[in-house]
């Protein structure tokens, strides 16, 4: 999967003198601009293009206008993969967000073993999703899987053959997958919080619990968000992990959008509306960022919240 | 030689051939990347135990014909069928295209990527004359035939597990309403009836195929290729859906079968291993249950059989379902030479009998007439006579629906399927959507 990720450092003043100042910052941005362009926004125009047109992928491209939006707009699957890709996301982020940042906040310490303990989260991240998928398909496989080997009844579900079962694995796997990364950004954001917020609380007779809900979590507000983006645009493309799963099964029980467009698109040979959908990601995804960047408030208000 | 002049050396006929190139009038794929012209390039799949025999016909093509030569590319099943369609598309597609047939070659012919082969099939008779004539059916479209029928004939049979039913105590089915029977006894021993890797979707598309054509015979399906207007709406098939459900609901496919994927060959393990009685699957299979399945087929225990008719239902009991054969077409982007090439490779090398020990030999029959005296002396050879029986004795060889249709009404139908087994969709609501794509 993609991940958008927001600029590290915000650039306003530099203490240099001004000559040539601006061609510089220019000059600096000019890879990453290049990047952008030719694998960002020119696929993304040609994805808008194609919206317009008849393609099957092979013969020749007709352009027919609002045809195929048409055809995509009122795909009777369509309200089920949107509350498909939704589901999903809202889920992950719910089980994801609370037990990243407990696990941020718990390896934030400074004790060796935590370090070793941060290490070993972090495992799961460097695995490739499709490779991921498979152990666990493997593992719940109920004719051949760990459940009907170890003779464990709980464990011997249908996991990925009924549809709640198999919404709850991928946000199971998605969880397992992703929890780490987020968990090593909050423990950046809760080792930047200053040591004497949680002194001055200290003498005023703060506990643990108080410390956390009115330092930590104030303190992380825009790491939250950050990591929220991340989570949220982050589920719009998941597509390996489902295609290896459950391929959008049992029936269309886990088809989210990513899946529909490759399925319209590449399975179907409808290049037309699959683009159109294609579009509709970009479109909410962008729609996504955006709320939450408002949620998160004004950007240049201080981090350092109280100080 | 001193690294200097050797640099030297290189830069030196570098510029040269850039010099060559720069100033050559003549046809573009002369010149060039040496040998270029007498090169033709063939995509087909990898995997066992196909694959060594495909690369095995191109080595002796290419021994046999050292001035023009044959590279090929080998692919996974899944993977090709997307890579070929974008590659096509793309126009960065190989000389001699590995397909099915069918729906798949008709968007290849309509978009004019593939050569006609009819007047060389015309002149070539021989070659023609050598192939089971079913295998043309898939080849054909308007009329014309684009590609040459390679390989082997796999029809769809019904697999099952001897030592399973010695063991419940009960004998092969021999019509549907014995299946119908057969799934409570086996239930009750805690041995799934059928085996199926519903995550596949194909896989349960071979159900209702033959529910449908033993129901109904070949008609329906035949109105809905033609493109007829609302040709799924015959009571037939909302009959055979309704068998399929109610099979379903009867406990009639092993607990989680649609998160069983085909690839994987978990639902050959199924039934190898007991799990399952029996198993609705391509004649491939057999090599499969062959090469992981311990002493499984050695010992005999493999049965098989050609799906048994439904009571009452007026289709043919020996129509064969499934896939009439391989096909290779010719691009119509190769260069005349390239073309020559495949030409070549086409009335030589393909199915002479080295190639035909392979398949026999790894259980298959190949798309060639009166092959039985080789199929007698293989290993395998109880096997492949009743393979062969049921291509050649068939009163009609029905390529399976996917392959069939287009793409855009194939993954439709799969959709759809997939959903009627998982009991999303009533068999009306799945004729109503199937109505939709005829034609598409």
């Amino acid at each position: 999967m993609t991940m958008l990720a927001p600029p590290a450092v915000r650039v306003t003043e530099l203490p240099t003198t001004d000559r040539g100042r601006g061609r510089s910052v220019v000059w600096m941005a000019l890879p990453a601009l290049v990047a952008f362009l030719s694998f960002g926004l020119i696929p993304l125009l040609g994805a808008l293009g194609l919206s317009f047109t008849t393609w099957d992928g092979i013969g020749n491209i007709q352009f027919t206008g609002l045809d195929s939006w048409k055809a995509a707009l009122t795909d009777p699957g369509l309200p089920h993969t949107l509350a498909v890709t939704f589901e999903i996301m809202i889920l992950s982020w719910l089980v994801q967000t609370p037990i990243s940042i407990l696990i941020g906040v718990f390896i934030a310490g400074r004790q060796r073993y935590r370090g070793l303990l941060a290490v070993l989260y972090f495992i799961p991240l460097l695995l490739s999703s499709a490779a991921i998928s498979i152990t666990f398909k493997a593992i719940l496989d109920p004719n051949f899987g760990l459940g009907s080997g170890l003779g464990i009844g709980v464990l011997n579900q249908d996991w990925l053959g009924d549809p709640t079962l198999a919404i709850a694995v991928l946000i199971f796997v998605v969880s397992w997958q992703f929890i780490p990364f987020h968990s090593l950004i909050y423990q950046g954001a809760v080792r930047q919080i200053p040591t004497a917020l949680y002194e001055a609380s200290q003498i005023d007779g703060a506990g643990r619990l108080r410390q956390f809900f009115s330092i930590t979590l104030p303190q992380i507000k825009y790491t939250i968000i950050t990591s929220s983006t991340l989570m949220v645009v982050g589920s719009l493309t998941f597509f390996d992990l489902i295609y290896v799963l459950t391929a959008g099964g049992p029936g269309d029980a886990t088809r989210a959008l990513a899946l529909a467009m490759y399925q319209k698109g590449f399975m179907a040979n409808l290049m037309g509306p699959a683009s159109c959908i294609a579009v509709i990601l970009v479109l909410v995804g962008v729609a996504l960022s955006q709320l939450l960047r408002r949620l998160g408030g004004r950007g240049d208000e201080s981090q350092m919240e109280g100080m | 030689m001193k690294r200097r002049d050797f640099l030297t050396l290189s830069a030196g006929t570098g510029t040269a051939a850039a010099l060559a190139a720069c100033g050559s009038s003549g046809p573009s794929n002369s010149g060039g990347s040496g040998g270029a012209a007498g090169a033709a390039s063939y995509w087909a799949l990898s995997g066992q135990p196909s694959e060594p025999i495909r690369r095995a016909a191109i080595d002796r093509f290419n021994k046999a014909n050292p001035s023009t030569q044959i590279t090929g590319t080998y692919f996974a099943n899944d993977a090709y069928k997307q890579k070929i369609k974008t590659a096509l598309g793309a126009g960065e597609g190989p000389s001699i295209i590995f397909n099915w047939g069918g729906g798949g070659l008709k968007t290849y012919v309509e978009a004019g990527h593939v050569e006609d082969l009819t007047d060389w099939f015309a002149q070539n008779a021989t070659v023609k004359d050598k192939i089971i004539p079913a295998s043309f059916g898939a080849a054909t479209v308007n009329g014309r035939i684009y590609a040459r029928p390679v390989e082997s004939v796999t029809p769809i049979v019904l697999f099952y597990n001897k030592r399973v039913f010695d063991q419940v105590g009960v004998q092969p089915p021999q019509t549907y309403g014995d299946i119908l029977d057969l799934v409570p006894k086996f239930n009750a021993k805690g041995i799934a009836p059928f085996s199926l890797a519903g995550q596949s979707r194909w896989t349960n598309m071979m159900w209702v195929e033959f529910l449908l054509d033993r129901t109904a015979g070949s008609d329906v399906f035949n109105r809905v290729f033609a493109g007829e207007k609302n040709a799924w709406s015959d009571p037939a098939v909302l009959d055979s859906l309704t068998k399929v459900q109610d099979l379903v609901r009867a406990d009639g496919f092993i607990k989680g079968f649609s998160s069983i994927t085909a690839d994987s060959s978990a639902d050959q393990a199924l039934l190898y291993t007991g799990k399952a009685a029996m198993m609705v699957h391509g004649s491939w299979s057999y090599g499969l249950q062959k090469a992981n399945g311990g002493d499984f087929v050695s010992s005999g225990a493999l049965g098989y059989m050609n799906f048994p008719p439904v009571d009452g239902g007026k289709g043919d009991p020996s129509n064969a379902l499934g896939n009439p054969g391989q096909y290779l077409s010719i691009s119509t982007k190769a260069t005349p030479e390239q073309k020559e090439i495949a030409k070549k490779l086409f009335s030589t090398t393909l199915l002479e009998d080295e190639e035909i020990k392979g398949w026999v030999g790894a259980g298959y029959v190949p798309v060639l007439k009166g092959s039985e005296t080789q199929l007698s002396t293989s290993p395998n050879a109880d096997f492949l006579k009743f393979v062969y029986d049921t291509a050649v004795n068939a009163k009609l060889f029905a390529q399976s629906w996917d392959q069939a249709l287009s793409p855009t009404a194939s993954e439709t139908l799969l959709d759809n399927i997939a959903k009627l087994f998982q009991l999303q969709i009533s068999p009306q609501q799945w004729v109503d959507a199937m109505n939709g794509v005829i034609g598409k």
